[in-house]
């Protein structure tokens, strides 16, 4: 059986897909962010797949933005998850609920 | 791969000239917490709040001498084509650094009040804001994200600094949360459109779509929605809006006040360059979905502001039902359109700061309560006026800058056909103008013999509320040098 | 079968020859040594101290600060790297792209000296 682009774009959509359930449906802030990345890695899997398909150097460029930009985003993700969790340890999603909504 | 040859390497050109704005900006960041690790003791709010001001007035100044280039010579692009300066950026430059002078002002009475600190809270605004100008200005997606996350990630941690809330810490990990979901969303929009296009460069998207027609339009289609999705949630549209009531409670309120203004107007500019832009081609496919959302945005906005009982949740409805104007704008896909939606994000902008700026200044964040401003039209009379002018501009009444935006949005959605959505804004409008009333009455109308708030009032916020509420009216009086410049900042995308 | 599972074919058989190896080995080792297990020798140190407590223990804030520190500067080498494969292909030009970025890194550094981020107490 050929491995073909189409796959791999497959498997970025599912990754994709289970990071953005897993964002929505999990109340413990850490794995949150595990879910963050992992759609985010979901995305760079199908630009890497793409620029292999396209045969262009501009989407696995891309990645690199895409990773620092992550790692960025989940260091402050981290600290702000730190700085509730020294108020109230052992606090999920659920506990965030002094504002209504 | 194309093999990479060892001849002399020619990087792209480079228009430092275009970049100083940001460049400005961000030095100015650097400065800042430069002189903030050095010397912490010479870090004042003072200090930080001038340097902020100067770098913002120094930034105006090379926009207005760009702008006089781009009248000369036409818009050009920089960096491979990946910048553009045109109108376009220019006009959301000035916006940009307009509401970064504003709220570099009315942060300075509130850090000292709540005891922020200020070098850390100036630094990030200030990166936010080369953020939003890139954001504004790009010309190419992954360009675009990189302002996004650069604007959002500030906002992340400025809405956290406030040590004693546990208010603020929730509301940002909300806005933390949401925002890096939509960011993923936007991303994966930007990854199929290259899948589709063979690009992330605006100027060649465009280009590629005229050209070529589709015989399976799927993967072009998803992309447009998922850029819609990721867009809809920064700019707050209905029904992806949901966490704004809570951020916008929980942040200080010259956070408030910087999101609603500046990060929605830096998303709606992302969104007018790609879709106007460079999906211009595909706008039969792109424009129903976004007067469906601007419907929707309209009467959630609307009918959910008349239910709150806290000021800062009825901005926030207000802030959403505004995005859904701005929505209707863009949805009729043509440059009236475009100008009348960059019209109402420049007045929007300063109404909206102007009423946080008052919102802030009446006490403590923790909740905001409509009778907190019971009979401030008898013990603040001259700021019970300004408040009145702003909500009544939000509400669009005439003589204010507010009745020409709507105006124009509803203009242009009738140029455009839209007679429903024409409608729809109208009697949204009305509906909305209840929930300003009630405010308006809540200052005026009291019982005989009580006392009104006293709020703390440092004198930047007096100027912040007196240049928005003058601009609001002196637009409402005469609108046509910013009618002129919301026409002639129509976005361009030209090869660099 | 296509090239490239024949080529994940070895792999594969590398594998379940390196897992069935070592099953081997201490498989036979478990049948020929004498098993005699006291409490003495069961304890996680045989011959050292006595573990006290639960291995459910809190780490301190700071070293939390340390790694948040290195994941960023970390990642921040991903620039540098295809730079440096190249380096003489972008000249003058990259050298002081880079030395402008490494600059702001290194104001970034400075910054978390100053603020007493990097003091391990």
């Amino acid at each position: 059986m050929e491995i073909t682009t189409g796959w791999y774009l497959v498997l970025g959509a599912m990754l994709f897909v289970i990071g953005g359930t897993g964002l929505l449906i999990r109340r413990n802030p850490l794995v949150m962010l595990m879910c963050v990345e992992l759609m985010l890695n979901g995305v760079n899997l199908s630009f890497v797949a793409m620029a292999q398909q396209l045969d262009d150097i501009g989407g696995q460029t891309v990645v690199f933005f895409v990773l620092v930009v992550a790692a960025a985003e989940v260091v402050v993700g981290l600290g702000l998850v730190v700085a509730i969790l020294r108020r109230q340890p052992g606090a999920t999603a659920d506990d965030l609920s002094a504002l209504k909504g | 791969m194309g093999s990479l040859q060892l001849v002399g390497f020619v990087g792209p050109s480079v228009n430092w000239w275009a970049l100083l704005p940001q460049i400005i900006l961000l030095g100015a960041a650097l400065a800042v917490l430069l002189v903030s690790a050095l010397a912490p003791q010479r870090a004042s709010t003072v200090f930080t709040t001038v340097t902020t001001l100067c770098a913002a007035l120094t930034s105006f100044v090379v926009a207005l001498g760009l702008w006089s280039d781009v009248k000369a010579d036409g818009p050009s692009s920089s960096i491979a084509s990946a910048f553009g300066v045109d109108g376009f950026s220019i006009f959301f430059t000035v916006l940009i650094l307009i509401g970064l002078a504003t709220t570099a002002l009315l942060s300075h009475g509130y850090l000292d009040r709540e005891e922020m600190d200020p070098p850390e809270f100036h630094a990030l605004l200030l990166c936010s804001a080369a953020g939003a100008i890139v954001m504004a200005s790009a010309n190419d997606l992954i360009v675009m994200f990189l302002g996004l996350e650069a604007l959002s990630i500030g906002i992340y941690v400025m809405i956290a600094m406030h040590h004693r809330r546990s208010e603020a810490r929730e509301s940002a990990i909300k806005y933390f949360v949401l925002g890096a979901f939509s960011s993923a969303f936007l991303l994966y929009g930007i990854a199929l459109t290259y899948g589709a296009t063979g690009s992330t460069n605006l100027v060649h998207i465009r280009s590629y779509l005229d050209a070529v027609v589709f015989q399976d339009q799927h993967l072009l289609m998803a992309a447009m929605a998922l850029l819609l999705v990721g867009l809809s949630f920064k700019v707050a549209a209905a029904p992806f809006h949901f966490w704004a009531p809570d951020v916008y409670q929980g942040a200080p309120s010259p956070v408030t006040g910087w999101m609603a203004s500046i990060a929605k107007a830096a998303g709606f500019a992302a969104l007018l360059r790609i879709f106007f832009a460079a999906f211009a081609s595909h706008d039969v496919d792109w424009a129903p979905i976004v007067g469906a959302l601007a419907v929707i945005t309209l009467v959630i906005g609307s009918v959910m502001a008349i239910l709150q009982t806290d000021i800062k949740r009825m901005l926030a409805f207000s802030s959403v039902s505004h995005a859904g104007y701005v929505l209707v704008a863009v949805h009729s896909a043509s440059a009236t359109g475009t100008s009348a939606a960059l019209f109402y994000l420049f007045t929007y902008t300063l109404m909206v700061l102007g009423s946080f700026a008052i919102v802030g200044a009446m006490g403590p964040d923790d909740e905001h309560p409509l009778s907190r401003y019971t009979g401030l039209g008898r013990s603040r009379p001259v700021i019970a006026i300004g408040f009145t002018v702003l909500l009544l501009a939000q509400a669009g009444i005439p003589t204010t800058s507010g009745f020409i935006a709507k105006f124009q949005v509803i203009a242009a959605a009738v140029e455009s056909e839209s007679y429903f959505i024409a409608g729809v804004s109208m009697v949204t409008a009305v509906i909305g103008a209840f929930m300003y009333l009630r405010i308006v009455m809540a200052m005026y109308v009291v019982d005989e013999g009580e006392e009104g708030p006293r709020p703390i009032w440092h004198w930047t916020t007096s100027v912040v509320v007196l240049a928005a509420v003058g601009f609001t009216i002196i637009v409402g009086l005469v609108p046509q040098f910013l009618i002129e410049f919301a026409r002639d900042a129509v976005p361009v995308l030209v090869r660099g | 079968m296509s090239e490239l599972l024949r080529s994940y074919l070895t792999v594969g058989i590398f594998g379940v020859a390196a897992i069935a190896m070592a099953g081997a080995m201490l498989t036979i080792a478990r049948i020929l040594r004498p098993s005699r297990p006291t409490r003495q020798k069961l304890i996680a140190y045989e011959s050292g101290v006595d573990p006290v407590g639960g291995d459910w223990a809190q780490s301190q804030i700071r070293y939390y600060v340390f790694a948040v520190l290195f994941v960023l500067f970390d990642v921040e080498a991903v620039f540098i790297f295809p730079w440096a494969t190249r380096l003489e292909v972008y000249g003058v030009f990259g050298l002081v792209e880079m030395a402008i970025f490494i600059f702001i890194l290194l104001l970034g550094l400075f910054y978390a000296w100053r603020k007493g981020v990097l003091r391990w107490v």
